[in-house]
């Protein structure tokens, strides 16, 4: 069950990186049909052949873990298995036109844009939705913008957006580049929002909660009801944070729970594939009150045709232009797919897989009930116990995070892992935890490359290739 | 269950019945729905109406829908432009390894994606001469906006101004303004002239409330900015940074920004490896060196593993939003690393010569298309005595709108620009379309 990678390695022990290696830069004059002072001097690149090239990255693919290399339970993350066929979708000739052609000759697009608008507010019990956020945090930003907008029309000029100490990040900083001031609300003992601290928090220049549920301990706000009464006695607007909405498809819609803006993340809950980071897409749902506040432009439909339009009191751009198209063909491809049931079932098997893996290692697991995911606490560090299950052939939980929890392991194995599988990943939490200090700490042996000097990295920034030129020649 | 049989679950839940019973014994609950602690007030009962179909009636149903795309040859640009993609970029990335993987915050079984963003940092280093690039932004638009921010924080003096061309893309300036609302920076233009940066003008606008000073070559209206040197050091003799907006592939012909005294460049990278993609797009940023500390985004930096081999480690993610939170210099947490690792494999692909050779193209292209529709009648191009690249403003007699709209009868997609003007851009993928487009022009101009 170990996890083979490649290594950067050949016979005589040096580093083989065709990219990096000298004879294969090449430095060209850029002579040209303009005047020399418009053109540039010279360009170094590196100059390979297709068959060099081909080799080059089909070994750095081997030296990198996906989703279909194995079980990825990295919390928060969703890491989903992405069906092949939603690739062959976003690959057809007729998805790739150019975003300034006539609404007209791209009837198709709009209308797969305007279906997905659909589908999405439908499963998040949103009246209108945007399909504009490239990501998560960028849809954040966009809903922040619209509970901006609409309070500016209402003539308020509120000032803090409320965050739980346990929120991600990106809600934070969101909310700060729209030019808010954060209050950060502590946690209650049992996990969840303090609701005392919450009322004693909002106020009128309460703009908006900002909320995720289930939370990132994996815990359902049961008191969601009484929480967006606060809030909205207050003035304010209720967020929902979309990165875990994976636990709910079917069983519960924000909308329902009072929130007036979310955003979907659609690489998550709608299994498109993170790309090492990237892209995704953040679709925006609010409610019918906040819909002429979405950004700029949406699709509609009059008599038949779809069409594109500025909403009334819009935001404006949030994006040069509609976003991440090939990230929302797959994820209309995925719901179209799995519809009612599938979706539902998704979200059932997801929550089975979290508790029965929880249910299954030694380890200790404050709070609950959880939902999609749970978070651990390891007996030693929890970044040291990520780098020995690697050499178990399996990714690691997101460690330290939320700090609620001490020595974290927020742990996510979604709905595509197996009874066999999720029994690997227990027998690697628990191996790790049963080995002395001294074997953690020195992993991981069997992967691409040993544990890396991060303190270095950070210290000495080496950015590039011109970087590490330097600082050979020292 | 078939590929083609409707799903009553989610296909891609590989649970058979008894693994789901064992399981739930071991949990120690009867049913799934045990498991969710959702109070009944906000339970959802409903269904979303949603119809489960198979994966061959799926892609039917999206195949479908596509169609109703007309077949067009787009002769579009203004900011995002069609390059023939080589094979190699789409079957490389498309291997699982890379594309089902997500940020590498294990970095000991992702040196193959690191490495890979490493060498996309390279490339934009060496093709902007600034020290720094980040491993993406979402596009030029947010990229630009985050240049904005950038330039309030690390600028000493007080001002407030973001100095940005008459001429800018609709999306591009109407992000920049989202960017920058929740600050207290104001967005003001400058005029052009024939497309250009009115220097003149510039000069005498400046001073010290200005923190950016934006320009564009190319242009939005496909024009080489020729006075990049000019604004350079008008900037910085008022302390502002100089951020220009560009293109990858513009990048390998035209000046190195950092000759011409960029501190700052944006701009947009899908232009080589994603092809038109309806908009989406690949956010570049680049920087000096003093700004690091500064930056927006992710960094992928080199460093030594335990056996002290090399080896790639995201790196100075304390200005991240992850660990600064409402402090950190971004709020992007998903970018766009695939089509960072896309880009990356383009411009490999191409090489130095290639790229040079490509982007010699994007100005002869333009050149001779200009050249040969101004002896359409009823068209005069280009409309900016300039040098262009890849596009070029053509002036018509009769009302651009028509003449967009009667080209588009005929099989061609341009922009009309203004009451009398269109917009016409050019690449090696409508190249052989050309002659066709000057035909057309001439029967409907």
């Amino acid at each position: 069950m170990i996890y083979d990678q490649a290594r950067w390695v050949d016979d005589s022990d040096e580093v083989y990186e065709p990219l990096l290696n000298e004879k294969h830069s090449k430095e060209v004059e850029a002579d040209s049909a303009l005047p020399d002072d418009l053109t540039r001097d010279s360009l170094t690149l590196p100059d390979l052949s297709e068959p060099e090239l081909a080799r080059h990255y089909t070994r750095l693919s081997q030296m990198n873990y996906g989703v279909e290399s194995g079980p990825f339970p990295l919390g928060s993350c969703t890491m989903k298995y992405n069906p092949k066929f939603t690739e062959d979708v976003a690959a057809h000739p007729k998805a790739a036109v150019h975003p300034d052609r006539s609404t007209e000759s791209v009837q198709g697009t709009l209308e797969l844009l305007y279906n997905l608008q659909d589908y999405l507010g439908r499963i998040g019990g949103m009246d209108a939705v945007t399909l504009q956020p490239p990501a998560g945090a960028a849809g954040e930003f966009a809903g922040i913008l619209v509970a901006k907008a609409y309070h500016e029309a209402n003539g308020e000029d509120r000032s803090e957006v409320i965050v739980p100490d346990s929120a991600h990040g990106t809600n934070f900083a969101s909310a700060a580049l729209a030019g808010y001031d954060v209050v950060e609300l502590p946690g209650a003992e049992d996990g969840r929002v303090d609701v005392e601290a919450l009322e004693a928090a909002v106020g009128e220049d309460t703009a908006a909660l900002m909320l995720t549920n289930p939370n990132t301990l994996g815990l359902f706000e049961r008191d969601i009801e009484h929480i967006a009464d606060v809030v909205h006695d207050a003035g304010g607007l209720l967020y929902y944070d979309g990165a875990n909405l994976n636990a709910l498809l079917g069983r519960a819609r924000p909308g329902d729970m009072g929130f007036d803006i979310m955003h979907y993340n659609v690489h998550k809950t709608f299994a498109t594939p993170h790309g090492g980071g990237g892209p995704g897409a953040g679709p925006v749902g609010v409610t019918e009150e906040l819909a002429e506040f979405l950004p700029d432009p949406q699709v509609g439909k009059t008599n038949g045709k779809f069409e594109l339009f500025t909403p009334e009191r819009s935001v404006g751009k949030v994006h040069g232009y509609g976003g991440n198209w090939l990230v929302l063909v797959k994820a209309y491809a995925y719901i179209a797919r799995l519809g009612d049931a599938g979706l539902s079932d998704a979200s059932a098997k997801a929550v089975l897989n979290a508790n029965y893996l929880a249910s299954q290692i030694d380890y200790d697991i404050p709070f609950g009930p959880f939902h999609h995911e749970f978070v651990a606490s390891a007996d030693m560090d929890a970044a040291d116990v990520a780098k020995r299950m690697l050499d178990y052939g399996v990714h690691p939980p997101t460690t330290k995070w939320p700090e609620a929890v001490s020595e974290a392991l927020m742990t996510e194995p979604t709905e595509v892992e197996n009874k066999r599988s999720l029994d690997q990943l227990a027998t690697a939490f628990d191996r790790v935890a049963a080995e002395d200090e001294a074997t953690v700490e020195a992993a991981p042996e069997r992967t691409a490359a040993g544990r890396i000097d991060q303190v270095s990295a950070a210290r000495n920034p080496r950015l590039s290739w011109q970087a590490l030129d330097g600082a050979d020649e020292e | 269950m078939s590929s083609d049989d409707t799903p009553v679950g989610s296909p891609y839940a590989p649970h058979t019945p008894e693994e789901t019973a064992a399981m739930l014994d071991a949990v120690g609950v009867d049913s799934e729905e045990d498991l969710f602690d959702i109070p009944d007030a906000v339970r959802f009962d409903g269904e979303f109406g949603i119809d489960a179909r198979g994966e061959r009636a799926t892609r039917t149903h999206l195949e479908t829908l596509l169609k109703r795309n007309t077949d067009l040859t787009a002769f579009l640009g203004r900011g995002h432009y069609d390059h023939y993609v080589p094979s190699l970029v789409d079957h490389l990335s498309q291997r699982s390894e890379f594309l089902t993987s997500y940020t590498q915050y294990q970095p000991e079984v992702a040196q193959g994606f690191l490495q890979a963003l490493f060498e996309y940092q390279s490339m934009l280093v060496e093709l902007t001469g600034l020290e720094v690039a980040n491993c993406s932004m979402y596009d030029a638009a947010t990229a630009l906006g985050e240049a904005a921010t950038l330039a309030n924080r690390v600028r000493s003096a007080s001002g407030n101004v973001v100095l940005v061309p008459e001429l800018l893309h609709e999306g591009r300036r109407g992000t920049l303004e989202n960017y920058v609302a929740g600050s207290d920076l104001d967005v003001e233009t400058y005029p052009m002239d024939a497309a250009n940066a009115d220097v003149e003008a510039i000069r005498d606008r400046m001073d010290d409330d200005v923190v950016m000073l934006y320009a564009e070559s190319p242009t939005v209206r496909g024009t080489i900015e020729e006075n990049l040197s000019a604004l350079g050091g008008l900037a910085d003799e008022h302390d502002a940074m100089f951020c220009l907006g560009t293109d990858v592939l513009a990048l390998s012909l035209l000046q190195e920004p950092a000759s011409v005294g960029a501190d700052v460049v944006v701009g947009e990278a899908g232009s080589l490896g994603l092809g038109t993609a309806y908009g989406m797009g690949l956010g570049l940023f680049a920087c000096r060196e003093e700004f690091l500390r500064q930056v927006p985004g992710r960094l992928v930096g080199a460093s030594e593993d335990a056996q002290g081999r090399r080896a790639y480690t995201l790196t100075l993610q304390t200005r991240e939003q992850h660990i600064r939170r409402e402090r950190a210099t971004s709020n992007i947490c998903t970018n766009q690393a695939w089509v960072a690792l896309r880009t990356a494999m383009h411009v490999a692909s191409l090489g130095p010569d290639g790229l040079v050779e490509l982007a010699n193209d994007c100005v002869t292209g333009a050149r001779d298309l200009a050249e040969r529709l101004d002896d359409v009648k009823g068209i005069k191009a280009p409309v900016d005595d300039r040098h262009h690249f890849r596009e070029f403003v053509a002036h018509t007699d009769q009302p651009a709108a028509a003449v967009a709209s009667d080209l588009e009868t005929e099989g061609f997609a341009v922009t009309p620009v203004g009451e009398h003007e269109i917009q016409v851009c050019t690449t090696e993928t409508n190249a052989h379309r050309r002659d066709a487009l000057v035909e057309a022009l001439g029967e409907v101009a």
